[in-house]
């Protein structure tokens, strides 16, 4: 993992030293509010609908056991005791007062994280593969080509006041487990020639109008990476709009001059900065690589599982790692009827642990809003999924019915226009009291609580969008999403439900998935894409459905 | 277009420095209770309180008139964005809901 350098430690004591200064200010009334916000905001810092919150990143979702102790620190020392992971590897804090903040990030920066860049119009946390490193399907670890771009990205110049927000994602496998496709960049490394390199996709993003990214260089050299990004940043702060904050983001950019155009830019903008990048970043990049060397695994292997709930777990919350003799454990922050993302920080806490004593001392956060330990000897995964087991941590649903995103939305976000956090709450306790979670298998449930879809519900199996309909709760379904690597934007299914009818209608959307599909081996998706919207509108909407019969 | 007809409000807005949903009351205090709020019925009296709340940034931040209507302790929310203000999330006791038992929550905190 990235080890902070003197230079890193003492750009954030000086930031965040700066920081605890503007605040001063702003308490004793030297700044205005409207002076004070872009600040906070550049620090991670929003006011919601009941307090204040503190976002901080967890660059590519990577923790070391000390980091996840410091979260622990956090929510208990300055917070309520809890904190909330979310859909782009972060972390938040919803009960902060702007007081203890200054403390917080010092007390980040103590084990090298921050919360700079979390907020505003920059370029945000750089997301990752969560199983980088560790999978066995990947051609290589996307996390330092990560660590470069943040380091990067981080306080330049240029690109603190972008027309709007901009993210990006990485990596290194080509099952896409990053989203890359709904990123304003997207990227994806690949081998071409014995060369390793990047496939770049731009113009991707959710939100109020979702597109799906287009490839705008097959393959870029690792070498031109930083010229490259500077590049399509470079032309978007150019012509990216700021007449109109929702045709704002790259993916309108893209959209409205067209790919060739944009590509055209950006490769004669590429061409004039290049020669400016000489190989310091190139030998960074290797000091940095260096860094991510693997651990040095032992060997293991699995004793005999007779446990029936042992084995449901290894079925369902482990994925093949590179190493036969160890395996990727998902913990599942989606505990039935828990909201989904949240650990107290007794859970943080014994994650952290369990990590140090048997996974190498290395956790992941995942997009998903569940917590990852890459490397796992086989023969610890009694010992481990009985600890977690015991703190409420064990549930076997990764991939499945009850294991949903969902954004805050109205039971803290200040833009939401619904609930999400309840909604999947009772979905999940619904599927559980149904028992068919297993039997339904692979089936991806994305809840967002405004048209922003931080909660990714355009690339949801089944999305559900929370809206205010004159002032009632309204949910809208969308079918067929997907965020992988056959990426689509989900199609909306029909008029929305109220709050006390979408879960009912879930259930009979999964009801009828149940009946039409072929066999167990035909996941919910690929059941919607052999017979299209039909089936599943009919279960929707029966009154409909009857009445055209 | 025409215009829609007044109705009544509230003034509210967070804390500077604790975050807290706060409600500007009669007597010019910000309270946390938002039956402890004025009730205004008058829409130039609506702009003048609004006035009032928007040169305390010492204090509040974000003022804004939020719709209210007359209930039988004070006032009470319209649109349920402002009712959860009031109280705090579904998924945890936690914000206003934790201590509306408590006397603390009824005293006017400025």
């Amino acid at each position: 993992m990235y080890q902070y350098t003197d230079f890193d430690h003492a750009f954030l004591a000086e930031r965040n030293a700066q920081f605890r200064a503007q605040v001063e200010r702003r308490l004793d009334g030297a700044l205005t509010e409207d002076e004070f916000k872009p600040l906070r905001l550049m620090n991670g810092v929003y006011l919601q609908l009941h307090a204040y919150m503190l976002r901080v990143a967890i660059p590519y979702g990577t923790l070391s056991s000390d980091q996840m102790r410091q979260l622990a620190l956090l929510a208990e020392k300055w917070d309520k005791g809890y904190g909330h992971f979310t859909t782009r590897q972060n972390i938040q804090y919803n009960w902060p007062k702007l007081t203890d903040i200054p403390d917080m990030l010092d007390a980040l920066g103590e084990v090298g994280l921050h919360a700079i860049q979390t907020s505003g119009n920059t370029i945000r946390n750089v997301t990752a593969d969560h199983f980088a490193g560790a999978a066995a399907d990947e051609i290589a670890d996307p996390r330092p080509y990560a660590e470069l771009l943040r380091q990067w990205s981080t306080d330049h110049p240029e690109f603190q006041f972008l027309p709007r927000k901009f993210k990006i994602a990485v990596t290194g496998s080509p099952n896409d487990r990053a989203v890359t496709r709904a990123h304003d960049i997207g990227l994806v490394l690949k081998e071409q020639d014995g060369e390793l390199g990047f496939e770049v996709l731009i113009g991707g993003g959710l939100g109020r109008t979702p597109m799906i990214g287009k490839v705008v260089r097959d393959f870029l050299p690792v070498a031109d990476l930083l010229p490259y990004c500077e590049a399509i940043v470079s032309v978007y702060n150019r012509l990216g709009r700021r007449d109109n904050k929702y045709k704002a983001r790259i993916k309108i950019t893209v959209h409205e001059n067209g790919l060739d155009e944009m590509r055209d830019r950006i490769e004669t903008r590429f061409a004039e900065l290049r020669p400016l990048f000489d190989d310091s970043a190139m030998d960074l990049l290797a000091d940095i690589q260096a860094q991510f060397a693997p651990p040095s695994f032992r060997t293991s292997s699995l004793p005999e599982v007779s446990d029936p709930a042992l084995r449901a777990w290894i079925d369902t919350n482990t994925m093949a790692h590179r190493r036969d003799d160890h395996a990727i454990v998902t913990i599942s922050l989606k505990a039935h009827g828990a909201t989904p993302g949240d650990a107290t920080a007794e859970q943080i806490r014994l994650m952290a642990d369990l990590a140090e004593t048997h996974a190498y001392g290395e956790l992941r956060i995942s997009h998903e809003q569940n917590v990852i330990l890459p490397h796992v000897p086989r023969d610890v995964l009694p010992g481990l999924y009985a600890a977690l087991k015991d703190a409420g941590l064990g549930t076997a649903n990764i991939g499945l019915v009850s294991d949903i995103i969902a954004c805050p939305g109205m039971d803290y976000c200040a833009l939401a226009t619904a609930r999400s956090i309840p909604v999947a709450q009772q979905i999940s306790e619904r599927i559980d009291a149904l028992k068919i979670e297993h039997e339904v298998g692979e089936l991806k449930i994305k809840i967002s609580g405004c048209i922003n879809a931080c909660g990714h519900h355009h690339v949801g199996h089944i999305g559900i969008l929370g809206l205010d309909r004159a002032g009632v709760e309204n949910y809208q379904i969308t079918l067929g999403g997907d965020g992988t690597e056959t990426a689509s934007i989900g199609e909306r299914a029909g008029p929305g439900f109220a709050y006390d009818e979408i879960v009912p209608a879930i259930e009979r959307l999964i009801l009828a998935y149940l009946d039409v599909r072929d066999d167990a081996s035909e996941t919910f998706l690929q059941a919607y894409r052999r017979l299209g919207p039909d089936p599943f509108k009919a279960a929707l909407y029966p009154e409909t459905a009857r009445d055209a019969a | 277009m025409p215009r829609r007809p007044f109705t009544p409000k509230v003034v509210t807005a967070n804390l500077l420095r604790e975050g807290d949903v706060v409600y500007l009351a009669a007597d010019d205090s910000w309270v946390l209770r938002h039956q402890d709020a004025e009730l205004i019925e008058d829409e130039a009296h609506a702009q003048i309180r609004l006035l009032d709340a928007e040169r305390q940034p010492d204090l509040v931040v974000g003022p804004y008139l939020a719709d209210a209507t007359a209930g039988p302790d004070g006032p009470e929310p319209v649109h349920f964005r402002e009712a959860f203000r009031t109280r705090g999330p579904s998924n945890y006791a936690h914000g206003k809901q934790a201590s509306e038992t408590s006397d603390a929550s009824k005293t006017e905190i400025v």
